[in-house]
């Protein structure tokens, strides 16, 4: 074991932090590959139907064969598109999915990054999505793709803004910007987490990352029936790959985030009760794993419920419902904070 | 008092909470799905699958060339020509059936006199050239020759509604 620590001091830091990096990003794309299965499998039973089940024993190699097929499909470029925006753009929005996992933190200690303006610099990653939707859109040089483009363009700006108000809110409760803070603030018990102090932040924020990741109900950037597929109709093979993983890959970073906002990350659900003891030999990361599972099971259970909202509802619940309703609940957090209200702010 | 009830419900998502109840309970119920090529789903003996020509249990082809199949088919998709055979019946030397342009609609099978051509339950077949589509008279009497009891059992199923 000790020999083990050496050698891994010994290794340069670049190569250290690459290691780091695969090990998040492997099982990232391994959890992105499963869980379209899983979606498949889901809204299949939510519509009283199996879902996938020939590939593999009941379907469980079927995202590796899908990846298969993908991998050895032509990409096709379109005549007038612009060729460097068209295949920069997915890149463009599969890079940021990916590296808003840096500063991301696992447990306790389990953290790539330990940057002090983590919440920033993830929110400021998230936007970035939007640029690879945009020059997708506009590379293609097709109207479908344009329409697209558009829609999710105004659609995740207004979205950003309810988002941002609460996360304010957050960095006001938990008096940091640095993720290990904000959860290490949550600490106590499951009525300590933010949830309950935050509760109507905690939905509109959940909300708004849906609308953020472009899923249903808030999918009308690819809304099938009447754009095709959106921004990325012209693209096919690993291109369109890459646009697929990286709307999975955020919406395992919204669950995830979620999670670690509101739900007390790492820490268990059983702290400050009798069972605490019982527990204390799970490590924090699967307690993060399971508050994660619930939130991207809820994503797809939206998705298997609701009908798509029409477009100028998106955006009456963005900037008329979602807007007003955070900065109320701002001020309410500010207030409380500031009184050291008993229970969750008199630390 | 309408609209404020409205309201607080819409603030609440209790409608969204009271659809994403219907899925969840749907997300447990028992699955439909017919597994297809393990399980099949009961079939009709009304079915109108592939077509077939039947033969007399003497061997005797049925069809004597009226060529009523190939006025009533909606979609022109029977081609036959007749003549006279050597012992002076009247019989087609060419029948054949386009199946990309059949629609399955069963009328050749009602219109037919002597009941020489019917549609079988077969609905898996494939073609594998262009002109495959075209079955042949040959091709007809085959499939006659083949699924003859099936067919037999289930004329004599819908005999007292013919």
């Amino acid at each position: 074991m000790s020999m083990l620590i050496d050698f891994w001091n010994w290794l340069p830091v670049i190569i250290q932090i690459v290691i780091k990096i695969v090990v998040i990003v492997l099982p990232l794309m391994l959890m992105v590959a499963y869980y379209t299965l899983l979606e498949r499998k889901v809204i299949g039973y939510m519509q009283i139907r199996i879902g996938p089940n020939r590939v593999g024993f009941k379907g469980s190699l079927q995202p590796i064969a899908d990846a298969m097929k993908l991998m050895f499909k032509e990409i096709v470029l379109p005549t007038k598109a612009n060729k460097f925006l068209f295949l920069i753009a997915p890149m463009l929005t599969l890079a940021p999915a990916l590296a808003a996992w840096a500063v991301f933190p696992f447990d306790e200690t389990l953290v790539l990054a330990d940057v002090n303006a983590g919440l920033l610099y993830v929110l400021a990653l998230t936007s970035m999505g939007v640029y690879g939707v945009i020059i997708a859109g506009w590379a293609t040089n097709s109207k479908y793709a344009f329409l697209g483009a558009m829609r999710s363009a105004a659609q995740i700006i207004s979205y950003e803004i309810a988002m941002g108000f609460a996360l304010v809110a957050v960095i006001v409760a938990a008096g940091s910007l640095n993720f290990g803070d904000i959860v290490r603030a949550q600490q106590g018990s499951a009525a300590h987490w933010f949830w309950l102090p935050l509760f109507p932040l905690f939905i509109v924020y959940f909300i708004a990352g849906v609308a953020e990741t472009n899923r249903a109900p808030f999918d009308v950037a690819e809304g099938e029936s009447e754009i095709v597929a959106g921004f990325h109709v012209e693209y096919s093979g690993m291109a369109f790959a890459a646009f697929f993983l990286a709307e999975y890959a955020n919406m395992i970073l919204i669950s995830a985030l979620t999670a670690l906002m509101f739900l007390g990350g790492w820490l268990s659900p059983f702290e400050g009760t009798f069972a605490e003891s019982w527990f204390a030999w799970v490590p924090g990361f699967f307690w993060l794993l399971a508050k994660t599972f619930v939130f991207m099971f809820m994503l797809l259970w939206f998705r298997a419920t609701f009908p798509r909202y029409r477009y100028d509802q998106i955006m009456r619940l963005g900037w008329k419902v979602f807007i007003p309703i955070t900065i109320v609940w701002i001020l309410v957090v500010a207030y409380a904070v500031v009184n050291k209200m008993p229970w969750w702010f008199n630390t | 008092m309408k609209t404020v009830t409205n309201y607080i419900k819409s603030l609440f998502l209790f409608e969204l909470l009271k659809g994403m109840r219907v899925t969840g309970r749907y997300l447990f119920a028992p699955k439909f799905t017919v597994q297809y090529p393990e399980e099949r789903a009961p079939m009709s003996p009304r079915f109108r699958g592939l077509h077939a020509q039947r033969r007399y249990p003497n061997g005797e082809e049925r069809c004597i060339a009226c060529k009523l199949c190939e006025a009533v088919c909606p979609a022109c998709a029977i081609t036959i020509e007749a003549e006279p055979r050597e012992d002076g019946s009247r019989r087609t030397t060419k029948y054949e059936i386009d199946l990309f342009k059949c629609i399955f609609c069963g009328f050749c099978e009602e219109s037919c006199p002597v009941d020489a051509i019917v549609e079988t339950r077969v609905y898996e077949y494939h073609f594998e050239s262009r002109q495959g589509s075209v079955i042949t008279k040959e091709e007809l009497l085959a499939n006659g020759d083949k699924f003859e009891q099936q067919i037999a059992a289930d004329r004599a199923v819908q005999a007292k509604f013919r």
